[in-house]
C-alpha cells in the first residue's frame, strides 16, 4: 500500500517478468489448485495418522470459482449502492442525508463482520444468502465512505472552472469529479474485497460454498491435512487480489501521468 | 410541507416495517420456526402509552426545523429506543404460558427496523444540534442503561435471548471475560513490540521499507487461515519441545489465537506511530533542540504528545479489529463469545447466534466510543 516515488511515475518502466510479483503469486495459486488433488501421497506422508490425507468431498476448482464468485457478486452490488449513495448525498438534493449516511459508514465498520455474518443467519437462513447480504452490506461501507471522502476533496474551482466551459452537472460528475476521485473510491473497494474475500471464507460456518470449507470441516474433524489445504488456498487467494489491486492503482496512475 | 427529508425517510421505513413485518415470532420451541406478531398486536393499554414517543417522530418530519425541535425529536428518538425493548417484553410476557416453558418469542424483523429507524433518527437529530461527540456517547451510554435497567429488573425475562442467556448465564459471563482477556493478552504485547517498531520505522527509511510491505500482506490473508495455518507448525513445536506444551503453547487454544491477534494488530500501531511522529512539525523539535532538551526530553516532551492522538486512532483501530477477529478465534478453540456464536450456528440455535454475536458488537462498538473520546481528548490539549 506505499505509495511509488513520483518522479518514476511518468516513465513507462518496463516490469521485468521475473520480478513481478503479481504474476508469480497468481500462478503460484493456480498450480496449487490443480496439484493439490493430485498430491494424496504427499499429504498421506506428511500426516500418516490421518485416513483421509486429501479433503476430496468438493473439487477445488469449484470451491475457488464459488468463492470468487461469492465476493464477486457482492463486492459489484457493494459498489454499485455504495457509489451510487455516496454520490447521492454529495449532490445538493441529498446535502441533508450525508451526516447520517456517514455516521452509518463509520458505526457500521466497527460492527465485526463475523458478527454481521452470523446475525444475517437469523434473517436469511443457511446458505450463501446469508453470506450475499452480509457482504454485500458490510462491502458496501469502506466504498460509502471513499466516494464520500473522494467527491468532497474535489477542489470547488476544478468545478466552477468546468462549469465555466459549459458542462451540465452530470457531466462534471461523470468527467471531473468521478475521474478525480477514482483512486480514493478504488481504495475503499480494495478494503472491501480484501474484507470479503476473508469474510466469504468464515461463510462456510453458515453453509457457503466457499475455501473456507475445507478449514472448517477440518477444524470440525481435527484434518490438519484438510485445514492446510484450505488454509494455503485462501491466503494466497488474498495476497493474489490485493497484488491485482496494486497493479490497477498503479496503471491508473499511469495512464493519468500520459 | 416536509421540513426533514431525513427524518421523514426513516418514519416511512420504520412504518412499512411495523405494517408489513413481524415484530415478534412466537414458536411453541427453538426448533420450529415462530408465528408472526405485528407491532399493533403485541402493543396493546399500557403498552401504548409507551409508544408515544412514536408519535412526535412522526410529526417531526413537518415541524419547524429550530434546536427546540430537535431536541424533543432526540429525546423522543431515545424514549422509543427504550419502549420497542418494554413492549417486546410485555408482550413476550403476555405470550407466556407456564405449561410450555420451551415456547420461544423472539424479536423480529420490524423491531430491529424500527430500532435502527429510531437511533438514526436520534444521531440525525444530534448532528442538527451539533452535539460534541462527548454529548453523542453520553445519550448512547444512558439509553443502553435505561435498556439494561428493563433487562436487570425482569421486564425482559419472556424475550428468548432473556431465556437463552438465564440457560448459560455461566457460561456467558466466562466467555465474555476470556474474550476480553484475550484482546488485551494480544493488545499487550503489540503496543510493547509495535511502539519501538513504529518508531525505529520513523527513523529508519529501509526498515520501513522491509517491514510495511510485510505487515501489509498479514493483513490481506483471511483471519481464518491465518489461524489454521498456525496450527501445524505450533502443534509440531510442542509434540518435539514438550516443555513448550507444558508452558501452553499448542496448536489449538489460546497461543495460537493471541499469536495471529499479534500479527493483525501490529500494522495499524506501527503505521500509526510512524506516521504520528512523522507529522510533528520540524519547528517544534527545532524549537524544542533550541530550548536546550536533549532527544530523549524532545522524544518525551515535545514529539510523543503531539502524535499521540494519531497513535490512539491506530489503537482504536487495532482494538475494534482485534475484538472481531477474537470472535473468529473460536474456531480453533481459543473460546469467547465467538464459541457461542458458532456453537449457536452449527446446531441451528438462532438465538444462541444472537447471544454470541450482539455482545460482540457491543463491546466492539463501546471499545470504538471510548478510545475516540480518549482521542478526542489527547487532541484537545497537547502537551
Amino acid at each position: 500500500m506505499t505509495e511509488g516515488d513520483s518522479h518514476a511515475v511518468a516513465m513507462p518502466r518496463p516490469r521485468s517478468l521475473w520480478r513481478d510479483g503479481l504474476l508469480w503469486t497468481t500462478l503460484a495459486f493456480a498450480a496449487l489448485v490443480l496439484i493439490m488433488p493430485r498430491s494424496k501421497a504427499v499429504f498421506a506422508a506428511l500426516f500418516p495418522w490421518l485416513d483421509r490425507p486429501l479433503y476430496e468431498q468438493n473439487s477445488l476448482p469449484d470451491l475457488v470459482v464459488a468463492h470468487l464468485a461469492i465476493v464477486g457478486a457482492s463486492s459489484m452490488a457493494a459498489i454499485a449502492i455504495g457509489v451510487a449513495a455516496g454520490v447521492f448525498v454529495t449532490r445538493p438534493a441529498g446535502a441533508e442525508f450525508r451526516g447520517v449516511t456517514e455516521t452509518i459508514a463509520t458505526i457500521g465498520q466497527t460492527f465485526p463482520p463475523v458478527a454481521v455474518l452470523a446475525l444475517a443467519v437469523p434473517i436469511t437462513g443457511f446458505g450463501s444468502d446469508p453470506a450475499i447480504i452480509a457482504l454485500i452490506v458490510y462491502g458496501l461501507l469502506p466504498v460509502l465512505q471513499n466516494t464520500i471522502a473522494g467527491l468532497v476533496a474535489v477542489p470547488e474551482s476544478v468545478r466552477e472552472s468546468a462549469r465555466a466551459m459549459g458542462m451540465t452537472s452530470g457531466e462534471i460528475l461523470r468527467r471531473v469529479e468521478l475521474p478525480l476521485a477514482a483512486p480514493v473510491i478504488l481504495a475503499g473497494v480494495r478494503v472491501s474485497v480484501i474484507i470479503n474475500v476473508g469474510t466469504a471464507t468464515i461463510a462456510s460456518t453458515v453453509g457457503a460454498k466457499t475455501l473456507g470449507l475445507p478449514i472448517i470441516v477440518g477444524l470440525n474433524g481435527s484434518n490438519i491435512a484438510y485445514v492446510i489445504q484450505g488454509a494455503v488456498l485462501v491466503a494466497l487467494l488474498g495476497v493474489v487480489l490485493d497484488m491485482a489491486f496494486e497493479r490497477l492503482v498503479e496503471v491508473l496512475r499511469r495512464r493519468r501521468a500520459d | 410541507m416536509v421540513r426533514n427529508r431525513v427524518l421523514l425517510v426513516l418514519v416511512m421505513a420504520g412504518l412499512l416495517a411495523a405494517l408489513g413485518l413481524a415484530y415478534l415470532t412466537h414458536a411453541p420451541n427453538r426448533l420450529v420456526s415462530g408465528e408472526p406478531i405485528a407491532l399493533l398486536a403485541a402493543a396493546r393499554g399500557a403498552d401504548l402509552l409507551a409508544l408515544i414517543p412514536a408519535i412526535v417522530l412522526l410529526l417531526g418530519p413537518f415541524l419547524p426545523q429550530r434546536p427546540t425541535v430537535h431536541v424533543l425529536i432526540a429525546i423522543s428518538a431515545a424514549m422509543l429506543l427504550v419502549a420497542l425493548f418494554w413492549v417486546a417484553g410485555a408482550q413476550a410476557a403476555l405470550l407466556a404460558d407456564a405449561r410450555a416453558p420451551a415456547a420461544r418469542t423472539s424479536l423480529g424483523a420490524a423491531f430491529w427496523t424500527l430500532f435502527a429507524c429510531a437511533a438514526l433518527a436520534l444521531i440525525d437529530a444530534g448532528q442538527r444540534l451539533a452535539l460534541p461527540a462527548v454529548a453523542g456517547s453520553l445519550i448512547g451510554f444512558a439509553v443502553a442503561s435505561a435498556i439494561a435497567v428493563l433487562a436487570v429488573v425482569g421486564a425482559l425475562d419472556h424475550l428468548s435471548i432473556a431465556k437463552e442467556y438465564a440457560n448459560r448465564r455461566d457460561v456467558f459471563a466466562d466467555a465474555v471475560m476470556r474474550h476480553m482477556v484475550i484482546v488485551v493478552a494480544a493488545l499487550a504485547p503489540t503496543l510493547a513490540l509495535g511502539f519501538p517498531l513504529g518508531v525505529i520505522a520513523n527513523r529508519r527509511q529501509a526498515f520501513a521499507a522491509g517491514l510495511f510491505p510485510f505487515l501489509n500482506i498479514v493483513q490481506t490473508i483471511p483471519s481464518i487461515a491465518l489461524f489454521a495455518m498456525l496450527i501445524a507448525p505450533l502443534s509440531g513445536l510442542a509434540s518435539i519441545f514438550p516443555g513448550l506444551a507444558a508452558l501452553g503453547i499448542s496448536g489449538i487454544g489460546l497461543f495460537p489465537a493471541v499469536l495471529a491477534l499479534i500479527l493483525y494488530s501490529l500494522l495499524p500501531i506501527v503505521r500509526n506511530v510512524a506516521e504520528g511522529l512523522a507529522a510533528v512539525s520540524p519547528a517544534a523539535v527545532d524549537a524544542a533542540r533550541g530550548m536546550g532538551m536533549t532527544r530523549w526530553q524532545i522524544f518525551r516532551r515535545v514529539e510523543l504528545p503531539l502524535a499521540l492522538p494519531v497513535i490512539l486512532s491506530g489503537l482504536r483501530v487495532t482494538t475494534v479489529q482485534a475484538i472481531g477477529l477474537t470472535a473468529v478465534a473460536a474456531l480453533i478453540g481459543a473460546g469467547g463469545l465467538g464459541a457461542i456464536m458458532f456453537q449457536g450456528l452449527f446446531a441451528n440455535a438462532l438465538d444462541l447466534v444472537v447471544l454470541g454475536a450482539v455482545p460482540v458488537i457491543v463491546l466492539a462498538v463501546s471499545a470504538d466510543t471510548l478510545l475516540r473520546l480518549l482521542t478526542a481528548y489527547a487532541e484537545g490539549r497537547p502537551g
